[in-house]
């Protein structure tokens, strides 16, 4: 195990009953890095997030944050400090305001209105939109206030899932920034999903490709230019443009 | 009432019957069962409750509420299949109302000791508790699927399991609390209810049959909270794990217990 990397995987599986979701993955995320997971649909993208979060274990295998065991966190710590953005954005009903304290309201403590003001500000929105009705909020405004709400927390490593997918341009430039922008500034540890594979080459320092449950081929983020795994060149084929 | 004089009364089951069958609504079989079921269990009750009341033996109060319990847990339990080991939540509940209750009834003098007093009103307790418990665990098991995505966020941000399922827990609580308040505002303007009228027509005094059923009123309001309270407690911890995470819940058509 090396302090290098802020999560490894070692033998990773994930079974739902008879389904194998995750096969005997291992690799690992590079610590303060941007990390682009890249793979079809079902290819265990989306788990392998939850298991990272906590959220769910391993069935065979170890995942290590920071070299300790994910077993030896306090799981309320360890998802505070691995923030999960999902590419559904699940909000409490109510206001904007009242979804971004929920991470603070779930520690005892209390989000002030100047505090949520600039974090809407951070994600590119209006501070304005701090009383709306989170019912009343466009895709785009929805994924950027879940990603603020993940922020309360201060994670050290964020996991964002898909979260441009349902984006016009401007709105997927504005997350792009905002990525680049929480890495920069917060030597936060980023891994995103994203079908986009101009977009992971460009936004990330390294790329995960990930299919059918195992992971095919790691690397730098030009990997996808050239890569070495046929599976992979018949995934990469046609996507760039 | 003699048994000629309750003959008569099946004039009351052969309306329906007629009625079903001119309007083809296909009731008649279930009129039927029902009629001789209730008929069957009635009486068989009427007899034992003799026996009981006569013998005066603590043994035959306790078996009676255990019968009373166990019927109960084996009703509701089929909508809580879901959640694990709810047959012994269940009967805990159970048990829980009938010690508070009676406690308090035999404790403070309010009701005496006997046979008489205590096997009615166990019946009217554990029997309203039980519908309590089914509205909550179909209510509560329906919030929860739901309410998933809303329950692993709150788990995600690093809330508790207690946190996350706290709004299913107090809407499925109130819920199942609401039938038995609202009813309760009506009572004596719509119906009047079944125990105060058939001490009135037994010849009691109508002040007490009311003083009586006020008792019972307040003794359902106790159960309704209780009941909800306590197997809400009891099941939330079941759905997580020892991580915190929300386990996949068993086959409904699987032995809970």
């Amino acid at each position: 195990m090396n302090t290098e990397y802020a999560i490894e995987l070692e033998n990773v599986s994930y079974s739902d009953g008879p389904l194998k979701i995750i096969k005997n993955v291992s690799g690992s995320f590079r610590k303060g890095k941007i990390t682009s997971l890249v793979g079809p649909s079902g290819a265990g993208k989306t788990t392998l997030f939850r298991l990272c979060n906590g959220l769910i274990s391993p069935t065979h295998g170890t995942i290590s944050i920071y070299s300790k065991n994910i077993q030896e966190y306090e799981p309320t710590k360890l998802r505070r400090n691995v923030g999960l953005a999902l590419q559904n954005a699940t909000m409490l009903q109510g206001t904007v305001y009242k979804n971004l304290q929920l991470p603070r309201s779930l520690a005892g403590e209390t989000l002030t209105e100047d505090e949520a003001a600039d974090l809407l500000t951070k994600v590119s929105l209006d501070k304005d939109l701090l009383k709306r009705n989170v019912g009343d909020l466009s895709g785009g405004q929805r994924q950027k206030v879940s990603i603020a709400r993940t922020l309360v927390n201060q994670p050290e490593i964020l996991l964002l899932d898909e979260i441009t997918s349902s984006l016009d341009r401007v709105s997927t430039n504005d997350i792009e920034n905002l990525i680049e922008k929480i890495n920069k500034e917060n030597g936060v540890t980023i891994i995103w999903i994203t079908h986009n594979l101009n977009q992971a080459t460009q936004i990330g320092d390294d790329t995960w490709v990930m299919m059918n449950g195992e992971l095919i081929e790691s690397g730098p983020s030009s990997l996808l230019k050239n890569p070495e795994n046929e599976k992979v060149k018949q995934f990469a084929k046609g996507d760039f443009i | 009432m003699s048994f000629l004089t309750l003959s008569l009364a099946l004039v009351f089951v052969l309306i329906p019957l007629i009625l079903t069958k001119t309007l083809n609504l296909g009731l008649g079989k279930d009129t039927i069962i029902a009629t001789i079921r209730s008929i069957i269990q009635l009486l068989a009750v009427g007899y034992i409750l003799t026996f009981v009341f006569e013998s005066e033996n603590l043994i035959y109060i306790f078996l009676m509420v255990v019968l009373m319990i166990t019927a109960a847990t084996h009703n509701a339990r089929k909508k809580g299949a879901s959640i694990q080991g709810i047959t012994w939540k269940l009967v805990l509940t159970f048990i829980i109302i009938e010690i508070v209750t009676q406690g308090i009834l035999i404790g403070f003098k309010i009701t005496p000791a006997e046979a008489q007093y205590i096997i009615p009103i166990s019946g009217m307790l554990i029997g309203n508790s039980m519908v309590l418990s089914i509205l909550f665990l179909n209510r509560f098991t329906a919030e929860i699927e739901a309410r998933k995505e809303e329950t692993e966020l709150i788990l995600s941000l690093g809330g508790t399991p207690k946190q996350a399922i706290h709004h299913s827990l107090i809407t499925s609580i109130k819920a199942s609390m609401i039938p038995t308040i609202e009813s309760q505002k009506t009572i004596g303007l719509v119906q009047l209810p079944g125990m105060m009228s058939g001490q009135i027509i037994a010849g009691a005094d109508p002040v007490q049959a009311v003083q009586f059923q006020l008792l019972i009123l307040f003794l359902l309001l106790t159960t309704a909270a209780v009941t909800s309270i306590i197997l809400g407690f009891l099941s939330y911890p079941t759905l997580f794990n020892s991580r915190m995470q929300l386990v996949k819940w068993p086959d409904k058509n699987n032995d809970p217990a």
